[in-house]
């Protein structure tokens, strides 16, 4: 097994603190960005890395970076996105718990790579433990002359803050988190403008999710080459954490090569399916990516792989589910969910998930019709690519890939009646 | 503003502490709001327009952000606020089962608190600790792993 990069510390007694974050290496990635690396270096070494962005959407982080503006009329900003919504997942949650400074650290690289002076860490309400454990290290790395002005003698300043979420999954979509950072309903915006140029309080604005950030301080330290090749051979684009549940033996936060492939990950290192059943269904990205059939699960977990089967990496979130699984119940479930969260702005997803929470439930119930099923697909399709935000396909994906995967399942439902 | 309605002197220092941190005043309100109900326990409209004296909003934009955000409560909840997760991790490991089990053990439906003040119950989506499925929030403290055994010995520790 190759060495830990994001978890190695997890576990370990204090491991969220200042001191013990040191005595491992921490804030030398710092040093070395502010006090050897020219900013425009510094986005070179992550364009090199190959990483990819942890959220969801998979953008290569360095190439977002480089959309910002050198000069704006308003202050540009970071916002770290915390906000881990998405079922299926808690991987930032592991990075934010345990060792807080990695991504205070990456927050300040990314900063002074792009010219900003204020970062903000948006974190999700029910999160309290990240959000005081990220409290108390922004404080300690002020202390530490980390932060505020004049970092480590250079000149540069960045302040940093914590902002507490209260309950809404649509807060994770990047516009909708700076609304919500703004302290309004967080709606999505209209793209454009894109956050690069028209962004929190109109600056030019970065939005990251916490994994990408936690990777900067190892790429800026080992290099972004040495990054890129700790990805699976062939695939690349460095090490990725897997968050695994659902009815596996051993459910946890696995951090292993991007691209390695989804069975290994079930079998070699969550432990296979409790009682040894057989595998179902699995989600590999999150409650938004397309279920698999178990014919599927030798697909490599990178980008460009699962795109090329008709899923995504999403969050990178592995939901196993067994051969006894009821997979109209579990549609249920997810339906629920998106009908519940929909923000309401657009009406194909707004009025879209409400039907289709509708019909879902009706055949749960045993009172489906045979035309259910084609009128759920069709509800999917007329709310995909047709809402502001991505989380109208967010809603459909689940539904259109279950639907057709499972057709069968769906039908005898309806039937038994 | 009902009378008596005011801020600790503590609490106005971490309002100032926050409301610094931002560009603009308004992008305090969410912050402001978990203040606010930590302090009064729920967001009635009296502490509504409070906040919104507060910070300069307008009722209708504090208004706007209460009724959009899950976790503000305008009312205030039993003493323990029992939030389980339904979603799909928990589902597949019995959430559904458990959460029939707390409504017949507390005699109270989802989205109810006991006539006692004591106990309120809600289903919530995923709280992000699906590794160890099914999971409950109980006021701050998260409890994994959950089963109706677990429950019981939780519920019974509770002073
Ligand atoms: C409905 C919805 C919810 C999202 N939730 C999250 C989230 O909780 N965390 C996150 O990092 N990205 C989330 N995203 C993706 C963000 O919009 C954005 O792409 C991401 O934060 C960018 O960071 P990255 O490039 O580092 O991945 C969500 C997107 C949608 C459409
Ligand atoms: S599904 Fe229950 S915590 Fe994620």
């Amino acid at each position: 097994m190759p060495e830990l990069v994001l978890t190695k510390n997890v576990g370990k007694k204090d491991s969220h603190t200042l001191g013990i974050y040191e005595q491992g290496g921490g804030y030398q990635a710092l040093k070395k960005a502010l006090l050897e690396m020219k900013p425009e270096d510094v986005i070179k070494e992550v364009d090199k890395s190959g990483l990819r962005g942890r959220g969801g959407a998979g953008f290569p982080a360095g190439k977002k970076w480089s959309f910002i503006p050198k000069e704006a009329p308003k202050p540009k900003y970071l916002t770290v996105n915390a906000d881990e919504g998405e079922p299926g997942t808690f991987k930032d949650r592991v990075i934010m718990e345990n060792d807080p400074h990695m991504l205070v650290e990456g927050s300040i690289i990314t900063s002074y790579a792009i010219g900003i002076y204020q970062a903000y860490i948006y974190v999700r309400g029910e999160y309290t433990r990240s959000i005081s454990r990220l409290e108390d290290a922004i404080n300690e790395a002020y202390a530490r002359g980390y932060l505020g002005k004049n970092i480590l003698d250079t000149g540069y300043y960045l302040d940093m803050a914590v902002h507490p979420g209260a309950g809404a999954y649509i807060c994770g979509e990047e516009t909708a988190l700076l609304e919500s950072l703004e302290g309004k309903k967080g709606q999505p915006r209209m793209k454009p403008p894109f956050p690069a140029i028209v962004g929190l309080f109109q600056g030019p604005t970065v939005i990251n999710n916490v994994e990408t950030i936690a990777c900067v301080p190892h790429i800026i330290k080992n290099g972004g080459e040495w990054f890129n090749n700790l990805g699976a051979p062939g695939v690349g684009g460095g090490i990725k954490l897997f968050p695994v549940s659902g009815h596996v033996k051993k459910p946890g936060v696995y951090e292993l090569p991007v691209g390695t492939p989804l069975r290994e990950i079930i079998y070699n290192y969550a432990g296979g399916v409790r009682g040894d059943k057989k595998v179902k269904a699995v989600i590999p990205g999150g409650s938004s990516a397309p279920v698999l059939k178990v014919e599927e699960i030798d697909v490599k977990m990178d980008f460009n792989s699962l795109a090329a089967i008709g899923s995504m990496m999403g969050s990178g979130a592995i939901i196993v589910m067994d051969e006894d699984t009821d997979l109209v119940k579990t549609l249920r479930i997810l339906i629920k969910f998106y009908a519940h969260e929909s923000c309401g702005k657009c009406t194909p997803c707004r009025e879209g998930t409400g039907w289709m929470a509708k019909i879902i439930t009706r055949i749960e119930k045993g009172q489906g019709e045979s035309s259910d099923l084609d009128a759920l697909l069709d509800i999917a399709n007329g709310i995909r690519g047709r809402t502001l935000c991505p989380m109208g396909d967010a809603a459909a994906m689940p539904v259109q890939s279950f639907v057709t995967k499972f057709r069968g399942e769906f039908e005898d439902y309806i039937k038994r009646g | 503003m009902s009378k008596g309605l005011e801020f600790s002197k503590k609490t106005k220092e971490r309002l100032q502490a926050i409301v610094a941190k931002y560009p603009e005043k308004g992008a305090a309100l969410l912050p402001t709001l978990w203040l606010a109900q930590r302090e009064f326990s729920a967001i009635t409209p009296e502490v509504e327009e409070y906040v919104a004296g507060l910070l300069g909003l307008s009722l209708v934009r504090v208004h706007e952000a209460l009724s959009f955000y899950t976790m503000y409560t305008p009312q205030p909840l039993g003493k323990y606020h029992i939030q389980l997760c339904t979603n799909i991790s928990c589902s597949l490991l019995g959430a559904e089962e458990l959460l029939a089990y707390l409504k017949k053990r507390l005699n109270i439906e989802a989205g109810e608190t006991t006539p006692d003040k004591k106990f309120t119950l809600s289903t919530v989506e995923c709280l992000g600790y699906c590794g160890t499925a099914p999971v409950m929030r109980l006021n701050e403290t998260f409890y994994e792993n959950l089963t109706e055994n677990g429950i019981d010995q939780i519920l019974r520790k509770l002073p």
